[in-house]
């Protein structure tokens, strides 16, 4: 009698485990919250020796392609054509480790701005989504509230700015305004950015909206250096942050469950001589739970089940767009407090000369009563 | 039914004298449908779909586009099958429904660019004309009213692997069998030319040409140099030449060839062809009958035991036929203000004269003086039988002339104009203004007289190389010569100099400025000297005390 309550009991657990397993099914796959991937991808200088920008661009866009996301889904744009350039001994190559190891420019290659087009108006207009009506498709981001979007920008840049073509620059405000531009019209549901420039961490100081993380290669104040030269191409080929990332992104593969804890680690001091920075407290999940295909790949959970799985109460919510930030935090958000430099040799050089002279013009008996 | 579709696809291997060697790929789509008063197509099979949405949404009765790398040198090697200038291309016949041309140019190039990754969204009014004469239909049609006509070069586009890519998507096969195998991108733009193309026109199907049928050609031309690959023996294989070799042809094709021209040389002592081929066929091409080697892709036997066929071509140097008309063009004149253009046209037959039709389209920064136009054949007047010119505007079109000229036998005509350079605002200079702007091609059309009788016969199975452009009279071929691209310098501001006078004049202001408002505004008391060290301490004790101070 008490064996035949015991194996009813025994059953009876295992069949309500059962049960809230198949119940609980609907909740682990719709756990990462984003439906499809985008990718823009910016190299924004010209010039020969700008080599390793193009190359940067497309070392992330070959990985980009590997591990899934279709050239429908990549906003390319590269500001000059070094592949085709006549000082390129090799025509229709673009290398990434020298003795001519990697071509990342490839045989399949969608260009979508090139030359004079990527200029900073086209990029924010890509951004925002506010093109003129003729604009092909493969020009646009059309991405919705559900998709990931991965931004990657290269160049040069300084102190909160970068650079575009020699000829105008793009600041950290205008980028800031252009994410909550996006984020305000639902154009991403997360976003990765990711710059290899300079000082490339005052371009996400400013950074003010949701779902955002940020990576930089290197801090304010400090450059980012280029790894190696090609003697027989004649450049550097790519800058050290993306040759590391490069590295770090060929191990990982489409079922690869390395998050983005992994990432920040890229590029230590040691390899990069200057000091990759990120930012993470604007993204509202915990960044070990975010996976590099989240951003990286296009992954699709595809589960193939011959039962039925009813769902019976709305999946829950776990974020809501209304109040993320509050409005008045983001007004009176006080600036930041500049740390204070000591005027370097330069400037204190021309004051004393411009001091020298004038109390060498006006007698130094003066100098009480003027100043 | 459903209409009916066929593919073609073909390979003509020429050797130069020079020893480069010349490939023309052709591949033709025929496509019995209509595309034409707003009938919607909605099955697509062999015809690529991006293009035919492309047609039937902007009304387009006949798009040409092409793309290229290099200058084509009539001279050292001859005349090609398909010409091309350096850049890219683009004009377009619109069918006589399209009520606003201008409008749906702009969209169309846009949409083209998106297609093929290229910079076409920067064709606008600016480099846009409307030749009347230079560029007839060359498929049916009965309009000829050239404001449904647009014509546009951009001679700085760039061409490489981003523009080939999305070409070969169009093929039906793809880039996954066929003649296509054989594009690979690392070794077409290794090369000294290189052109790819797309070319749509209506034709006809049969003599009477009762049912019209409409026709997508692409084609792609290269040379390659005789130097690059490292030896220069003149040897040349599949292989050497595009790295691949060919394994079958594409299953959807009707017809899979490659013809060799052989024409010099039939009986095989100076030339030799391996694997050997019986076939032969002749064709009159360029005013000329050429011989050629056939290898028929769809019979197997073509690729032999070895299930792959990789030509061999080996041949001694041997002359070439002297290019009937060529032309050059040059800028002369110093100075950042004026210049002035030459163009030279050659005609190297020996007694027949034949009228050629020169276009010229030079943007509006570039302004020509039309008073000083000047046309001299062998040293005397030549006066143009007719001319059309279109003056500019600044930043709204440009200058378009187009003029008959007479080339008389065995002469050189030269055609010399004045022009004066503008300055640009400020933010209509490219990011590198100092490598100069482009002036695109000029464009010399004509009806060349031929050797040999030409083929008339439209409906006859031709070669494709043969068939490109139609023939209405056995005398003449017609022929279409591009010359350079110009590259002028205009007058570039020093782009730094704002930055430079706005910190020199805050310099001067606020050192000048400061010490005269000082000096102006404050005034001066006299004050005693302050006391030593000693007599502080003293006056703090002192004062400490109660005693007054010193």
């Amino acid at each position: 009698m008490l064996a035949i309550f015991a194996v009813q009991l025994t059953l009876a657990v295992l069949v309500t485990s059962v049960f809230a397993c198949i119940q609980y099914r609907p909740l682990l796959f719709f756990s990462s919250g984003h439906t499809n991937n985008w990718a823009v991808l910016v190299c924004t200088s010209r010039f020969w020796f700008n080599y390793r920008h193009v190359a940067n661009t497309l070392s992330v866009y070959r990985s980009v392609k590997r591990l899934g996301i279709p050239d429908s889904h990549i906003v390319l744009m590269l500001a000059d054509d070094m592949a085709c350039n006549h000082r390129n001994p090799k025509p229709a190559t673009v290398f990434s480790h020298k003795n001519m190891e990697l071509n990342v420019y490839g045989d399949d290659v969608e260009v979508d701005y090139r030359g004079y087009e990527v200029t900073v108006e086209n990029f924010l207009r890509v951004l925002t989504g506010r093109l003129p009506p003729s604009t092909p498709r493969s020009k646009r981001l059309l991405s919705d509230d559900r998709s990931n979007i991965l931004i990657y920008l290269t160049g040069h840049g300084g102190n909160g700015f970068l650079k575009f073509q020699d000829s105008e620059e793009i600041s950290n405000v205008e980028l800031a305004d252009a994410f909550e531009q996006m984020w305000q019209k639902r154009r991403y549901n997360e976003l990765l950015f990711i710059i290899d420039t300079c000082q490339g961490a005052s371009m996400y100081e400013r950074f003010y909206s949701p779902n955002l993380m940020a990576l930089a290669s290197s801090q304010v104040g400090e450059d980012s250096l280029s790894h190696q030269p090609d003697l027989a191409i004649g450049v550097h080929l790519m800058d050290r942050y993306t040759f590391y990332l490069l590295e770090f992104l060929e191990d990982i593969h489409p079922s690869s469950k390395a998050n983005m804890n992994d990432l920040f680690k890229v590029c230590p001091k040691s390899q990069c001589v200057s000091t990759p920075g990120h930012r993470t407290d604007l993204f509202l999940r915990d960044p070990g739970s975010a996976l590099i295909t989240d951003f990286f790949g296009s992954v699709r959970k595809v589960e193939i089940t011959m039962e039925t799985i009813n769902l019976t109460e709305p999946i829950q919510q776990t974020y809501s767009y209304v109040d993320q930030l509050p409005v008045s935090e983001i007004i009176h958000q006080k600036p930041k407090q500049k740390d204070w430099h000591p005027p370097d040799g330069f400037i204190l050089g021309l004051w004393t000369l411009i001091l020298l002279v004038f109390f060498k013009t006006y007698g130094m008996k003066h100098l009480k009563h003027i100043f | 039914g459903c209409p009916k579709d066929d593919f073609q696809e073909e390979l003509v291997i020429r050797p130069l004298h020079s020893g480069d060697i010349y490939a023309s790929f052709q591949f033709r789509t025929l496509w019995e449908t209509d595309f034409m008063r707003g009938n919607k197509v909605s099955h697509y099979r062999l015809f690529p779909k991006s293009l035919g949405q492309v047609i039937s949404k902007f009304s387009v009765r006949e798009l040409h586009i092409s793309f290229t790398q290099g200058y084509w040198r009539t001279m050292q090697w001859g005349q090609p099958f398909l010409p091309s200038p350096p850049g890219a291309e683009l004009w377009v016949w619109f069918q006589d429904s399209v009520t606003d041309v201008d409008g749906t140019w702009k969209e169309l190039t846009n949409v083209l660019s998106g297609i093929f990754c290229a910079s076409l969204n920067f064709i606008d009014s600016t480099n846009t004309v409307q030749p009347s004469a230079s560029f007839k239909p060359l498929g049916i049609g009965n309009v000829t009213d050239h404001r449904f006509l647009r014509y546009a070069t951009l001679p700085r586009e760039i061409v490489c692997t981003e523009n080939l890519t999305p070409w070969k998507k169009l093929l039906p096969c793809g880039s996954k069998a066929g003649l296509a195998v054989l594009l690979k991108s690392e070794k077409l733009f290794h090369s000294s030319f290189h052109s790819q193309a797309v070319h749509i026109r209506p034709v006809c199907q049969d003599w009477q040409c009762k049912t019209t049928s409409w026709e997508l050609r692409q084609t792609l031309n290269v040379v390659f140099d005789l130097h690059t690959p490292g030896q220069g023996k003149l040897e040349w294989s599949l292989f050497k030449m595009f790295s691949r070799t060919l394994t079958e042809a594409c299953p959807l094709a009707s017809s899979s060839k490659i013809y060799i021209d052989i024409t010099d040389d039939p009986q095989g002592e100076q030339f030799e062809v391996s694997p050997a081929t019986h076939l032969l066929s002749q064709a009159m091409v360029l005013g000329d009958r050429r011989t050629f080697s056939v290898y028929d892709l769809t019979q197997q036997i073509t690729f032999g035991t070895v299930r792959s066929l990789n030509l061999l071509i080996r041949w001694k140097s041997r002359d070439m036929l002297r290019p009937l008309l060529h032309a050059e063009r040059y800028v002369a004149g110093y100075g950042l203000q004026t210049g002035e253009i030459h163009t030279l046209m050659y005609n190297n037959h020996p007694y027949r004269s034949f009228p050629v039709l020169l276009l010229d389209s030079v943007p509006w920064y570039l302004r020509l003086y039309i008073h000083t136009l000047t046309v001299t054949s062998k040293g005397k007047d030549n006066k143009p039988s007719y001319i059309h010119y279109q003056p500019s505007k600044d930043r709204v079109r440009p200058h378009l002339l187009e003029m008959l000229v007479q080339l008389p036998p065995n002469s050189v005509t030269e055609v010399t104009v004045q022009f004066e350079r503008a300055l640009l605002k400020w933010t209509e200079y490219t990011p590198d203004p100092n490598h100069g702007f482009y002036v695109g091609s000029s464009v010399i059309s004509s009806l060349v007289p031929s050797i040999v009788a030409m083929d008339t016969n439209s409906t006859r199975e031709q070669p494709l190389f043969s068939s490109f452009f139609p023939c209405k009279e056995e005398s003449s071929y017609f022929m279409r010569v591009y010359t350079e691209p110009l590259l002028v310098n205009l007058p570039t501001p020093d782009f730094s100099m704002p930055y430079n006078v706005i910190c020199l004049t805050c310099t001067v202001v606020a050192v000048g400025y400061g010490s005269l408002y000082n000096l102006l505004t404050r005034s001066f008391q006299i004050e005693e000297p302050s006391p030593g060290l000693a007599k502080r301490i003293a006056n703090i004790i002192r004062k400490m005390r109660g005693v007054p101070p010193l």
